[in-house]
């Protein structure tokens, strides 16, 4: 489904991707682990198309098309959905309208007429459930206010709603409670599927306790130097980082 | 190349959707301006003898003034002799009596328009007053209104059939030489709406006006005079739109709204003047007076506006609060892109004890426009207890467009309470890129930002206005990114 080749990719003349491969298909949960500043918020941002991110070698095929090729919202609208670690608020604009409107994009891009508001509503109260958030945020402006633990639980309901091809989760488990972890979770794997793969971000061993990967990869200046299987995860927990020779590298660099 | 004409036809009406030109019969008094042109113009429209003495005083006095030039607006000086000012769409005979008389071209100017002069008014509840150039053509409704005992009709009629009253109120809010623009409005206005809600009367339907300039070279200066007796309500909508012509056109309108006790008036507008193109040509001078005497006790004048249009915008809508407890609200969207200049605000000025002011300013720039708030609140000596909130939000789109904001408070009254807020912010990046990230065009996650910003601004407007303004937004900022 996603294969990336040599991938190289810097901000603002600071490198770093330096050469990252990785193969995922469909019906994986691939986990990619480790200390900040090693790329891997980079790497969600460059998949989905941050303009701020040059990519300066590389290649990256998803579904058979060149990624790089596609402006952001046709990588969205060809199944790729990013989790955001930071979700920024839109002031005003209401929650139900921007899904909306998100819904019926990606309907549209597929031929399917627009979802009215009636039968919207009723989906996304439906969703919100499963996330365990009051309908009544539905209403408020996107991200306005929101805690950071609804923000995290908005961006898997959107990833619910959307039903993406592949989700990347760039850090869903930072900042949240064990409930809401819990909740969150509950939410990533409901999206486990066979025709749908999974790319999660995380720093910590804890969300894997919850959501069991198939593959974890350890990233490290912005390449992936060990990979293997839901064991590597909790042998990363138990030695740290230090294990494979890395540095947790300053905080200053965070992501 | 695949391209159909339909397709090409279809392009152009996105650039601006109002920018056709009606192939009527006109009757056009020639450019240039002088007595004769006011006393042929105040003969023409049979008006009664003090209204030609009052044009003529406006006119001298404006002979003496100089235009202003305090504004952040910069266009090169308006020749005030190669206007027009009048054009009537030609009739055979008099004044149409029904809308079977008036003429089909205009008819169909209007369906264009999207005004629903025929059954769509009843449905949408809406009576309309539509002034073509510088006539009322039609106003609808008139049988359910003179019911209830308003008076909702061309300001020219209204001089010929309740005199009494216009010469009581015109100029009462807007002195003749008030402003430069105003006293020429004053000299040689030709039409406009005229409103009155007797006492306790709630007014059964919103009232509606579009204008529209049609004809080359001509100035409109509608006049609009509205009077809400003691304890009644009206809501007010006006409209308008122009054709895309290279040259500038000139509109100076002024607007007077008189409240005695208890009245309440919702004065809402659509301005939609052509902008010009996107290299700056063309476009509508909106140089107009707006300005509200609350002169009863309690009494309550809301201005909502929604500003996309005109090459320039110089506006400020106004409230005298001269009766105790009475309120004042200004509620504004202005959206400037390419070339386009505003220069908007509102004054409230305080007189009453306890009176009270709501200000909030939306200022929405894009391309390589300029857009101003400018605002004075003023509390005279006798503003015992009055208050005043303010609220002034700018938003950038890219970074050739400027932002200002000219907030003057004057305070005579200590026990006066002030409350001034400004935030200037951008459509950030990061708010683009998570729209994108959901499969949103970029110009549609534009205008949902903008009108996400807008959206206090919004809820004030009538249910199909409000409709009416989103989707202004959105073609109004077709091209402001990428």
């Amino acid at each position: 489904m996603l294969s990336i080749k040599n991938l190289h990719a810097c901000v603002e003349d600071k490198q770093i991707l330096n050469g990252l491969n990785l193969e995922i298909k469909a019906g994986e949960v691939h986990a990619i682990m480790g200390p900040n500043g090693s790329g891997k918020s980079t790497l969600s941002q460059v998949l989905a198309g941050n303009e701020a991110f040059d990519v300066t070698k590389g290649e990256v095929t998803f579904n058979g098309d060149n990624l790089l090729d596609l402006p952001t919202e046709e990588r969205a609208r060809e199944g790729l959905f990013l989790a955001f670690q930071y979700p920024v608020e839109i002031p005003g604009v209401s929650n139900l309208q921007f899904l909306r409107t998100s819904v019926n994009a990606m309907r549209k891009h597929h031929g399917i007429e627009d979802m009215n508001a009636a039968e919207f509503m009723k989906l996304a109260k439906a969703i919100s459930k499963q996330v365990d958030l009051d309908p009544a945020f539905l209403k408020r402006g996107v991200n306005e206010g929101f805690s950071g633990g609804e923000k995290k639980r908005n961006e898997v309901m959107q990833a619910l709603l959307l039903q993406p091809k592949l989700a990347i989760l760039d850090e869903t488990d930072s900042g949240l409670d064990i409930d809401a972890l819990k909740v969150v979770a509950d939410g990533v794997n409901a999206l486990r599927a066979s025709d749908r793969a999974i790319l999660m971000i995380t720093h910590y061993q804890r969300l894997l306790d919850h959501i069991v990967p198939d593959y974890v990869h350890v990233l490290s200046t912005g390449k992936i130097i060990k990979s293997g299987g839901p064991e590597l995860a909790l042998e990363l927990e138990a030695k740290g980082y230090g294990w494979l020779g890395i540095e947790d590298q300053a905080a200053a660099n965070h992501g | 190349m695949a391209t159909t004409d339909e397709e090409v036809r279809e392009l152009i009406k996105r650039e601006y959707e109002h920018g056709f030109v009606t192939e009527i019969e006109s009757e056009t008094f020639e450019p240039g301006l002088n007595e004769d042109v006011i006393r042929r113009l105040s003969d023409l429209k049979q008006e009664p003898e003090f209204m030609l003495e009052w044009r003529l005083k406006a006119y001298r006095r404006w002979l003496e003034m100089d235009e202003p030039e305090w504004a952040h607006v910069d266009y090169p000086q308006v020749k005030f002799d190669d206007i027009s000012y009048y054009s009537a769409p030609k009739r055979p005979e008099d004044m149409p009596q029904s809308l079977d008389e008036v003429d089909p071209e205009l008819l169909k100017t209007y369906e264009k328009l999207g005004i629903p002069l025929h059954e769509r008014a009843k449905l949408a509840g809406v009576a309309v007053d539509a002034v073509f150039d510088s006539v009322s053509v039609a106003t609808t409704f008139k049988e359910p209104l003179e019911k209830a005992g308003v008076i909702f009709c061309p300001i020219s009629e209204a001089l010929q059939k309740h005199p009494e009253l216009v010469k009581k109120y015109l100029g009462s809010v807007v002195p003749v030489a008030d402003n430069y623009y105003a006293a020429l409005n004053s000299a040689v206005f030709s039409d406009g709406s005229f409103v009155y809600i007797p006492k306790g009367v709630r007014c059964p339907l919103e009232l509606s006006t579009y204008f529209r300039i049609n004809a080359a070279n001509t100035g409109q200066f509608e006049r609009t005079l509205i009077i809400a007796d003691a304890g009644s309500y009206v809501s007010y909508l006006e409209g308008c739109t122009a054709p895309m012509r290279d040259e500038n056109q000139l509109h100076a309108a002024v607007v007077e709204l008189v409240l005695l006790d208890d009245a309440q008036i919702k004065y809402s507008t659509v301005q939609n003047w052509y902008p010009g193109d996107e290299t700056g040509k063309g476009g509508i001078y909106n140089f107009v007076t707006k300005r509200a005497a609350c002169i009863g006790k309690n009494s309550k004048v809301s201005w909502t506006q929604v500003e996309t249009g005109s090459a320039i915008t110089w506006k400020y809508p106004s409230c005298i609060l001269r009766g105790d407890n009475s309120v004042g609200e200004f509620y504004s969207v202005a959206l400037t892109h390419n070339y386009q200049q505003a220069d908007t605000g509102t004054k409230m000025i305080h007189i009453g004890k306890n009176t009270s002011s709501t200000v909030i300013s939306k200022g929405i720039s894009a391309g390589r426009s300029s857009n101003a708030y400018r605002g004075l609140v003023k509390f005279n000596p006798g503003a015992e207890g009055a208050r005043n909130f303010t609220q002034c939000d700018s938003l950038l789109i890219g970074d050739r467009c400027g932002a200002h904001t000219f907030p003057y408070i004057e305070s005579k009254n200590k026990s006066a309470i002030v409350e001034h807020e400004a935030t200037t912010s951008k459509v950030s990046d990061e708010q683009m890129f998570l729209c994108r990230q959901r499969g949103i065009e970029p110009e549609q996650a534009v205008s949902m930002i903008v009108n996400g910003f807008c959206k206090e601004v919004f809820k004030e407007l009538p249910m199909e206005f409000a409709v009416e303004a989103g989707k202004l937004l959105e073609v109004s900022l077709e091209g402001s990114v990428g």
